[in-house]
């Protein structure tokens, strides 16, 4: 009777799991996650854009004022050659060489959120231009 | 007189000083000889910016841009007639930086100075403060032969301006290039009709030199690289044989030709701006005639600003754009339009005039 009863329950798990229930596969989302997640990466990119228009250094003067919109930024060209700094530079280091030197401040951890807030935003303002690593 | 020659003087007065062959000017020249062939120069400075961080402390690199302007102004050789500033001597409109900057332009040496007023000195009095210790917002003079003429180009719609809780929140917002709440610069009809009353005394031969903080034509409204209402201004001048604009706000080396009207953007001291261009997001309607300027380089502070060189050569404007850190660049009047006397050709273009 216990072994009935066993196979029984085994059976239901079985259904509940593999028929009933929809199969679920990890490489599988619908559109609500698709705009769960972009509204996610918005809202980060809207941090960048608030620090990139604030004070992050010591003397009154934003990122903005020089790149508004981020412009000359030149997201899709990184790493590249910094002939300034005479290596191979991520687009990071040259968002803490600003914070440190016209902006007067100190530098962000790499993996900081504020880094990565930024750096969200420089990117999505330059959406659609093609990779170009390494040019100057 | 040639810049050649005035640079050659200039150098040799200030022959100690370290790295003199960067040292920019700021000389407008005027050869124009209509009536008594007397030429003459006025000097430019525009676009400072001076930041009050708190107290008696300001941004030292925007202070070091005007301070070093107006050390070069002392040294124009031959003394300018008068120096125009171009407008944003303040960032924030505070009188603390109104102050501050009367104080370092009043380091320039016997010449007068005809005030523009920009955005940036506006908009958290509505020009109180600067109408009091500065300058008048519109105005005209006629210097030997030229009548110049100064505008108030940075106002915009009384539905903007008021809708902000309190002054400093306007002039914030205002006071960010790139803001999506901005509104567009206007002269408003008022002073548009000030402007037609003021012309209707002058012939159409004599030359006119309109100097406005906003460029008086629409290059790129997000960052107000614009005037909304630049066409009705354009119409007024039309009707005079040579007309010349010269602007700043832009921070560049820009330059153009609508009709008789040359346009030139006078560089800032403080620090350059990107060309709309390279904000791909948008359009923008950067003129094609301006061969752009050599992008700045950020680990050289002053890079990218400094000052421009005209004479206005039988009424027509030559520009010779003295930039610091960078070779000088000449822009001069050929035919019908401005043109770079050495980059005009794509063809003879540099790699850092193209890699924005």
């Amino acid at each position: 009777m216990w072994k009935k009863y066993y196979r029984s329950a085994t059976l239901t798990v079985f259904a509940s799991v593999f028929i009933a229930a929809p199969p679920v596969f990890a490489d599988e989302f619908t559109d609500a996650d698709l705009k769960k997640w972009q509204a996610e990466f918005q809202s980060v990119v809207a941090e960048g854009e608030k620090l990139f228009h604030s004070h992050l250094g010591s003397n009154a003067v934003g990122c903005d004022q020089c790149h508004p919109n981020g412009s000359d930024t030149h997201p899709e060209t990184y790493p590249k050659f910094q002939k300034q700094l005479s290596k191979v530079a991520t687009l990071r280091d040259m968002i803490n060489w600003c914070i440190e030197n016209p902006a007067e401040g100190e530098p962000l951890a790499l993996d900081d959120p504020k880094m990565i807030a930024i750096e969200a935003y420089l990117t999505w303002e330059r959406r659609g231009e093609k990779l170009d690593p390494g040019k100057h | 007189m040639t810049e050649k020659s005035n640079r050659r003087k200039f150098l040799k007065q200030v022959g100690t000083l370290a790295g003199v062959s960067l040292v920019p000017m700021s000389l407008v020249e005027i050869v124009w000889g209509k009536e008594s062939s007397e030429k003459f120069t006025f000097a430019y400075i525009s676009d400072s910016h001076l930041t009050q961080i708190k107290g008696t402390q300001f941004t030292t690199n925007f202070d070091d841009g005007l301070k070093r302007a107006v050390t070069e102004v002392n040294f124009m050789s031959p003394k300018p007639d008068f120096v125009v500033y171009g407008g944003d001597l303040a960032q924030l409109g505070k009188r603390e930086e109104i102050d501050h900057g009367l104080e370092v332009m009043s380091g320039l040496r016997g010449v007068d100075v005809k005030w523009v007023i920009g955005e940036h000195d506006y908009y958290l009095d509505l020009g109180d403060y600067w109408q009091q210790k500065v300058s008048k917002l519109n105005y005209s003079f006629d210097h030997k032969g030229v009548h110049f003429v100064v505008l108030c180009s940075i106002l915009t719609y009384d539905e903007w301006m008021d809708k902000w809780p309190s002054a400093e929140v306007r002039m914030g917002q205002m006071a960010r290039l790139d803001n999506p709440q901005g509104s567009p610069f206007m002269v408003k009809d008022p002073q548009i009709e000030w402007l037609k009353k003021d012309l209707e005394k002058i012939d159409n031969s004599t030359p006119v030199v309109v100097l406005s903080h906003s460029p008086l034509y629409k290059i790129f409204k997000p960052w107000n690289f614009w005037t909304e209402d630049a066409e009705k201004v354009q119409a007024e001048l039309q009707r005079f044989d040579k007309v010349t604009v010269l602007h700043g706000h832009v921070h560049q080396l820009l330059y153009n030709q609508i009709g008789n009207i040359s346009f030139y953007a006078m560089m800032s001291t403080a620090w350059p701006w990107p060309y709309p261009t390279t904000y791909t997001q948008q359009q923008s309607a950067v003129p094609k005639l301006t061969v752009p300027m050599n992008r700045a380089d950020p680990f050289a502070a002053r890079d990218g600003t400094g000052w421009g060189f005209i004479d206005l050569d039988s009424g027509r404007a030559n520009h010779h754009y003295g930039l610091w850190e960078n070779p000088s660049r000449a822009v001069v009047f050929k035919g019908s339009q401005p043109e770079d006397s050495q980059f005009q050709d794509p063809a003879k273009q540099i790699p850092p005039q193209k890699h924005y």
